[in-house]
């Protein structure tokens, strides 16, 4: 492997393991301020306690998100140095306001949050939780105004002579529409993760049939607030993003598996077998018209397919081979005005050209094969995109059927809820993490060859350093990542299983000697 | 304002958020470097990591945010050191790794073994970043090993090796002495008894040693150590033409600026000045002072750093014309106002609540308050 594979592997990585704790976090934070909200509001103490235990296993997802995290901010800079240099002018901004806005706030206020109970008022430490709650989700907000950017590029233009993206616009940049959407549909994500936790956890003690008063109030929290998320997942979904930017079509195309435009509106394949040699798809599945409804939201507009993007993306690349001979002209001292008006015509597929120097250094001679590799490898791979897009689906849809059932029952308040319920939910708890995850990889798997959309090519984007220095980062972090996920579930594990008890207020089941000594 | 005044104020606030980063997450990395030197029994331990508890995550974000800005006003320097210093950057990560599971998890188990362990974990969390920061700015002020191509990628020539050269190890004494000793002098302010008195006696001890090592470095510097100077004009107000200048290599040329302006002595006096106040009001127990002479102290030596070192912010000693300074590595000026502008209105909130967090969370601990709230504390 080359120190683009490694360097894509391990941020691959990094970001995934991240990705397990952060969107726990954006969800069990509403979670507790709920909670908590309900305590202030009727001064009933089953809910402090509830706040209390629930934040007990959030400071435990909490601790590995941070940690996780300190990597992501690193790595931009360790293994993407090209990409800081070229990008960091627009990219930089919202990862620094998102650390001075957000970050900041959220992890002051999570210590006061876990000691201020006997320092601050109720309504201190409510507004204390309200704040760290708004401040993860701000957070979020700002990160993924950054990562709408790499998919989307908008508000800012190239400088030659800085040899860099610059800024002009951060409102552009700001109001993003990828971003937007980006920004609902994950903090969305965020919410159902923790209310599936919770629900999950919840049927475990009504199962066994203990701290019921306990179990069903955090019930009946998690499958309201989870129904209202898992809903805002599924209508605010990515679709309306799709239509902008071709970086977003070839991800449209190779998730539908489109491997050709089809007269409008096109249909939706439900299932089948993307097969890349033959261009097809085998065995589908089809709705008719679906899929131009959902991307187009018209039944007029084609869906663009895949080989008639790749003729696009032929045209793209001779244009900005040129602009990249140009451009080395240029800073090689050729400053004349034909240089730089025919640069300034052809500059914006300059990213396009780019593309050619993974296949050969010499951009101005590439060769026709050249050309049709690049062309050939400007589509992302079609099977990962769409399966993991239908197992994102697929466990959308499970939790949303969960979360309707457990919110009718809370609802018609059965004191004892059906059993099959209860084991779905508890079932169910894996399910948000591989949504999330399917979701996470369909973004970012789907937005290559690119590292930013159309202007900066991954396998430039990375930091000039030795396999070996890769090897062993990569090697350090898988071990030690390893280990640390398998002390958090053990911790996780333990602390479910002691449930309110740990929190050693004589009130709940379990308190017996022997588990009062362990926790 | 133009993009001068606007460079020129975000050397400022990089340095700002570097000093923020050492006074405040450097107190709490000191404690928990001190764990097993202060700490007798757990629950003198559990009192040393409880008067950090509320407060070392919030003030870890100065890191954060310190390479945050760093990204967003010199992409550049974010990109070359971090990607120069890899081996070393990395390690530092994984140091800083074991801090936030270490501070969380320790407590969540009661047992003798578990809890030494992650007390091993945060002491070297917490002890490695500081020695490591200090390595990485003494190879700063020696030149770093790298170049730029024609696409402007950046290509780093030395070793992880090479970076633990004796001047370098010096800096990171310093860098990690002067660490641990502001957590002695945090100590002396948020504990009890033997505790306390320990902490004072230690503070006497680092606080002169970090003095005398303080000047040897400065000497080393003026006497062994060669400095940069750029000798064709750089247009302050213009795109940057990073690698477009001439660099002059010279022996004491790190000492120019306080030829120039002797008023910058204040910096290295106010930083020695503050070490030896940090040990003699720890030997009289005045704690504050300690605290606040500390501060200054450390505060100084960044400083101090950053005003020898200036308009570089990170040399090349293989290609001196590639060096990056804080005039042509910055991000554009639009950049640099928006940030401005928002660091204008959010530096002042962070300062307010964490005043009014550390105003909370105020008072001194000991260990009775540990085992009566066993169950709700770290």
């Amino acid at each position: 492997m080359d120190i683009v594979d490694l360097s894509r592997l391990q941020f691959a990585f990094t970001a995934m393991i991240h990705f397990l704790f952060v969107p726990l976090t954006l969800g069990m934070a509403f979670l507790l301020a709920i909670m908590e909200s309900v305590y202030v509001m009727t001064g009933k103490t089953i809910y402090r306690d509830m706040t209390k235990f629930w934040g007990k296993l959030f400071g435990i997802n909490f601790a590995l998100g941070v940690t996780t995290g300190i990597a992501m901010e690193f790595q931009f800079g360790t293994n993407w140095s090209y990409y800081s240099h070229y990008v960091g002018d627009i990219f930089g901004a919202p990862l620094a306001i998102e650390a001075l806005m957000a970050f900041f706030l959220e992890s002051t206020l999570i210590g006061l949050f876990f000691f201020g109970w006997d320092r601050l008022s109720k309504e201190k430490h409510l507004a204390v939780t309200w704040l760290m709650a708004l401040a993860s989700n701000l957070s979020a907000l700002w990160i993924l105004v950054a990562n709408g950017w790499m998919q989307h590029p908008v508000g800012s233009v190239f400088n030659i002579d800085t040899m860099r993206m610059e800024l002009t616009s951060f409102s552009e940049v700001i109001f993003n529409p990828v971003a937007q959407v980006k920004f609902v549909h994950t903090v969305s994500a965020g919410y159902v993760t923790g209310a599936v936790f919770v629900l999950a956890i919840s049927s475990w003690y009504l199962l066994k049939g203990r701290d019921l008063p306990f179990a069903r109030r955090s019930f009946a929290i998690a499958s309201a607030f989870g129904l209202a998320s898992a809903l805002s997942v599924i209508v605010l979904g990515d679709e309306s993003g799709y239509e902008i930017g071709d970086v977003q079509k070839v991800k449209l195309a190779a998730v539908e598996a489109e491997w050709h435009t089809h007269p409008a509106p096109a249909a939706f394949t439900v299932f089948g077998v993307p097969n890349e040699q033959t261009q097809t798809t085998d065995y589908a599945l089809k709705i008719p018209a679906v899929l131009g409804l959902i991307a187009t939201r018209s039944v007029t507009e084609e869906v663009a397919g895949i080989s008639e993007l790749k003729e696009k993306h032929l045209e793209r690349i001779i244009r900005g081979q040129e602009a990249y001979v140009l451009m080395t002209q240029y800073r090689a001292g050729d400053k004349s005005a034909a240089t730089i008006n025919r640069f300034n015509e052809v500059s914006a597929d300059l990213g396009y050209g780019m593309l050619l120097t993974a296949y050969t250094d010499d951009v101005a001679n590439a060769t026709a094969e050249h050309i049709a590799q690049a062309v050939e490898d400007s589509v992302p791979k079609v099977w990962p995109l769409f399966w993991s897009f239908r197992i994102m689906v697929a466990c959308g849809v499970a939790m949303l059927v969960l979360f309707a059932a457990a919110f009718w029952h809370s609802a018609k308040r059965t004191v004892d809820k059906p059993r099959w319920l209860l084991k779905f939910a508890l079932f169910s708890l894996p399910l948000p993490w591989i949504a999330c995850e399917a979701g996470w990889f369909v973004a970012e798997y789907g937005r290559q060859p690119w590292a930013i959309g159309e202007i900066l090519p991954t396998h430039l984007a990375v930091s000039q350093l030795s396999v070996s220095d890769i090897w062993f980062s990569l090697g350090a972090i898988v071990v030690l990542y390893t280990i640390f996920v398998i002390i958090e579930m053990w911790l996780m594990t333990k602390y479910a299983r002691l449930g309110p008890s740990s929190l050693h207020t004589g009130k709940y089941d379990l308190e017996s000697p022997a588990t009062v000594k362990e926790a | 304002m133009d993009y001068e005044a606007l460079r020129f104020i975000w050397w400022l606030l990089i340095g700002v958020l570097l000093i923020g980063f050492v006074v405040t997450d450097g107190f709490d990395m000191g404690v928990a470097a001190l764990l097993k030197v202060l700490g007798k029994s757990n629950d003198e331990r559990r009192v040393m990591i409880n008067t950090i508890a509320p407060h070392w995550d919030g003030n870890q974000v100065w890191l954060i945010t310190a390479g945050g800005a760093l990204f967003a006003a010199w992409p550049t320097v974010y990109a070359a050191s971090f990607s120069g210093f890899y081996i070393a950057l990395m390690l530092t990560l994984f140091a800083l790794f074991l801090r936030p599971i270490g501070f969380e998890y320790r407590a969540k188990i009661d047992n003798e073994q578990w809890r030494s362990r992650w007390d091993w974990a945060l002491t070297a969390g917490s002890a490695i970043p500081a020695l490591i920061f200090g390595v990485a700015f003494g190879n700063l002020l020696q030149g770093v090993p790298f170049y730029f191509d024609d696409i402007l990628r950046l290509h780093y020539t030395g070793s992880f090796w090479a970076l633990l050269n004796p001047f370098a190890l010096l800096a990171g004494v310093l860098s990690l002495l002067m660490i641990v000793n502001h957590g002695a002098t945090y100590l002396q302010l948020k504990t009890e008894a033997e505790l306390k008195t320990r902490s004072e006696k230690l503070s006497v001890v680092l606080a002169l040693i970090c003095a005398v090592i303080f000047v040897l470095a400065g000497v080393w510097l003026f006497l062994a150590v060669d400095g940069y100077s750029v000798t064709s004009i750089i247009d302050t107000n213009g795109a940057n033409r990073t690698t477009d200048k001439t660099v002059l290599i010279s022996a004491g040329a790190w000492f120019s600026n306080y030829a120039k302006w002797p008023l910058l002595w204040l910096a290295p006096a106010l930083g020695v000045a503050g070490f030896l106040i940090c040990a003699l009001a720890s030997k009289t127990q005045r704690h504050i002072t300690a605290f606040i002479s500390s501060s200054l102290a450390i505060a100084m030596v960044v400083l101090t750093a950053g005003i020898s070192m200036f308009p570089f912010v990170m040399p090349s000693s293989t290609t001196p014309a590639h060096s990056l300074t804080m005039w042509d590595a910055t991000a554009s000026e639009t950049t640099l106002m928006i940030m401005f502008v928002v660091a204008c209105i959010f530096v002042p909130l962070i300062l307010a609540y964490t005043a009014w967090s550390y105003f909370v969370m105020r008072g001194r601990l000991n260990e009775q308050h540990i085992r009566d709230n066993s169950h709700s504390l770290y």
